[in-house]
């Protein structure tokens, strides 16, 4: 499996890292090697195996509904890189 | 004073109690010691203040009587745990200026033990690596040298920091962050002791995510009881942690000196990896006869699926860390790189903030979780993880108590050494520590040898879940067996 120049080009969009035209050759280099290295994979039989979704079986416990946390906009705050009041300020998102 | 830093944490806390020496004594001593081994690049923040302060309170506890269990010990800490109020980078520029408001969950169970914090500790950038080479602050070096040679060696990573300082007598003990290899691997090219505790052990609140299911937070420390007595007070329940375990803590320390007589050794055939050294084979079959002389019974095992655990490792882990790392988008804390609009500002910050092998595991992980993809890979390695875990469990149930492996496939690498090599390449230094992280099991990494050329070599014990204590009894017959010898000549 390789990848081609526009594929790097829409991952790292999707992954919203900016990246230079001429890194796109080197990255997809790098890409396509760890792709063949995770090929090996494929040579297994996995059919009927439960895909695992945790190591140890844990069963999830219950807490009281209540409000353990909160009130606290000046530690949230404390190391924004812009802010305005008890708000998060980023560029204007709507038009 | 510089015979205080001879001591072990164990030895150190006698003479603190009989008030030999003061904690704050101790504490200025490894200060000094911090001082002159800057060149070493091990700690990428120094908090002298912090600990003056810290070890001040803990002779009053000590005074009153009231010692915790880790009272005046000087303590290193990986940057990837957060320090209320004490910067944490995670070692990357995307985190540049962090202070966090809060304090995790381990570090605040080993501060209120009595633990003294000397500063923070270098990493790979968010624990991605094996040489710490990734790290935004540069690479620490190991205080290891080959014979005759003054070429700077890598001292392993994600924790490398954590492993040159405690191996350079720059920390009694350190915390660590173990994901693939990540204390185990520093532990081995340092000749310290590490463990990666069964997952779950240890509460991952407060401590930066790179891939949750894997992540799991561990000691490293001068020999097996320092490292199992600082296990004991960095375990425990979390709430805040869903994957955090309500089990009784036991007494690690006390298994230290437990006879291993009965016990028996796995030694998994798959770990006999083409191209092994002769020197890490003889290793393994030196580990292998001292515990047979111990009166264990050795026997080989078969783990069949051990050389699927690396490939579907670079699938879960990248997977995990691309959604973990989403939340670095310049907004809410850490570095911000202004762009037209919002997208335009989450990408450039992005491409400013990571260094290259985040970037590309990002992507990787991007890429195997995008539609299409999620099947052929991501789901098709979590069931190869099911696969993994099922092999140990045949082993375990088997009636094997522990399994004896190397702790990595060669001795310390010089740093640059590798600067060509492919990123994959580099992953093949976990090959025999990443399995235990598939599996959620515990491990740890004793030294057990040198090689030719004068570098310390470890041996790693994988055990049954949250079945520590036989690996901590099983490591100290093979440090006991070693002989020591595991302290580097001082040179920086």
């Amino acid at each position: 499996m390789s990848v081609d120049e526009s594929t790097v080009r829409r991952v790292a969009k999707l992954a919203r890292i900016a990246v230079e035209d001429h890194e796109v050759a080197k990255l997809k280099g790098e890409l396509d090697a760890i792709l063949a290295f995770v090929e090996e994979l494929s040579e297994l039989d996995v059919d009927g195996v439960e895909p695992m979704t945790g190591v140890t079986p844990v069963s999830i416990r219950l807490r009281e509904d209540a409000v353990t946390d909160g009130e606290n906009a000046e530690r949230v705050l404390q190391n924004a890189p812009a802010r305005e009041g008890d708000f998060f300020v980023v560029p204007k998102v709507v038009e | 004073m510089s015979d205080l830093l001879d001591f072990t944490f164990a030895d150190a806390r006698k003479k603190l109690a009989a008030k030999d020496f003061s904690a704050v004594e101790l504490t200025q001593a490894y200060l000094d010691a911090l001082e002159a081994g800057r060149g070493l690049n091990a700690y990428v923040l120094e908090t002298p203040e912090v600990a003056l302060e810290r070890a001040a309170a803990s002779d009053q506890r000590i005074a009153r009587g009231e010692a915790g269990a880790l009272e005046g010990l000087p303590l290193g800490v990986k940057d990837l745990f957060c320090t209320e109020g004490v910067r944490t980078t995670a070692c990357s520029k995307i985190l540049d200026g962090f202070t966090p408001p809060y304090e995790s969950f381990v570090t605040e169970k080993m501060r209120a033990a009595g633990a003294v914090m000397l500063g923070k500790l270098n990493n790979d950038e968010f624990a991605m690596g094996s040489s710490n080479e990734s790290s935004c602050f540069g690479t620490p070096v190991n205080p290891w040298r080959k014979t005759g040679s003054e070429a700077a060696l890598v001292a392993g990573g994600s924790s490398g920091g954590s492993a040159a300082a405690v191996a350079a007598r720059l920390c009694l003990g350190a915390t660590a962050t173990d994901t693939g290899g990540s204390i185990r691997q520093p532990a081995a090219f340092t000749g310290t002791v590490g463990i990666k505790p069964t997952y779950g052990r240890c509460s991952r609140w407060g401590v930066v995510a790179f891939a949750s299911s894997l992540d799991q937070a561990g000691p490293i420390a001068r020999d097996v009881r320092d490292a199992a007595i600082l296990l004991g007070a960095m375990s425990g329940h979390d709430p805040r942690d869903s994957t955090s375990v309500e089990r009784e803590v036991p007494d690690f320390e006390a298994a230290v000196g437990r006879s291993v007589k009965g016990l028996r050794i796995g030694l998994p055939k798959e770990y006999r990896v083409d191209g092994m050294p002769a020197e890490i084979e003889a290793l393994w079959e030196q580990g292998a006869a001292w515990l047979r002389a111990a009166g264990a019974e050795v026997v080989e095992v078969s783990l069949p699926h051990t050389k699927y655990a690396l490939p579907a490792y670079y699938i879960v882990a990248p997977a995990e860390a691309s959604s973990n790392l989403a939340r670095y988008d310049g907004v809410r804390y850490g570095l911000r790189v202004p762009g037209r609009d919002v997208v335009e500002m989450y990408e450039k910050t992005r491409a400013a903030g990571f260094g290259d092998e985040v970037r590309r595991r990002i992507m990787i992980g991007t890429y195997v979780l995008s539609a299409g993809y999620y099947d052929a890979y991501y789901v098709r390695a979590q069931k190869v993880r099911t696969l993994i875990k099922r092999d140990f469990e045949t082993v375990f149930a088997d009636g094997v108590d522990a399994i004896l492996t190397p702790a990595t496939p060669s001795a310390a690498f010089g740093i640059g050494e590798n600067a060509n090599a492919s990123p994959v390449e580099m992953y093949l230094n976990d090959v025999f520590t990443v399995t235990v992280n598939m599996a959620g099991l515990p491990g740890v990494a004793v030294p057990a040898g040198k090689s030719a050329d004068g570098l310390p070599l470890a041996l790693q014990l994988i055990g049954r879940p949250f079945d520590e204590e036989t690996l901590v009894s099983t490591a100290a017959v093979i440090e006991d067996a070693a002989g020591g010898g595991f302290t580097p000549e001082r040179w920086w």
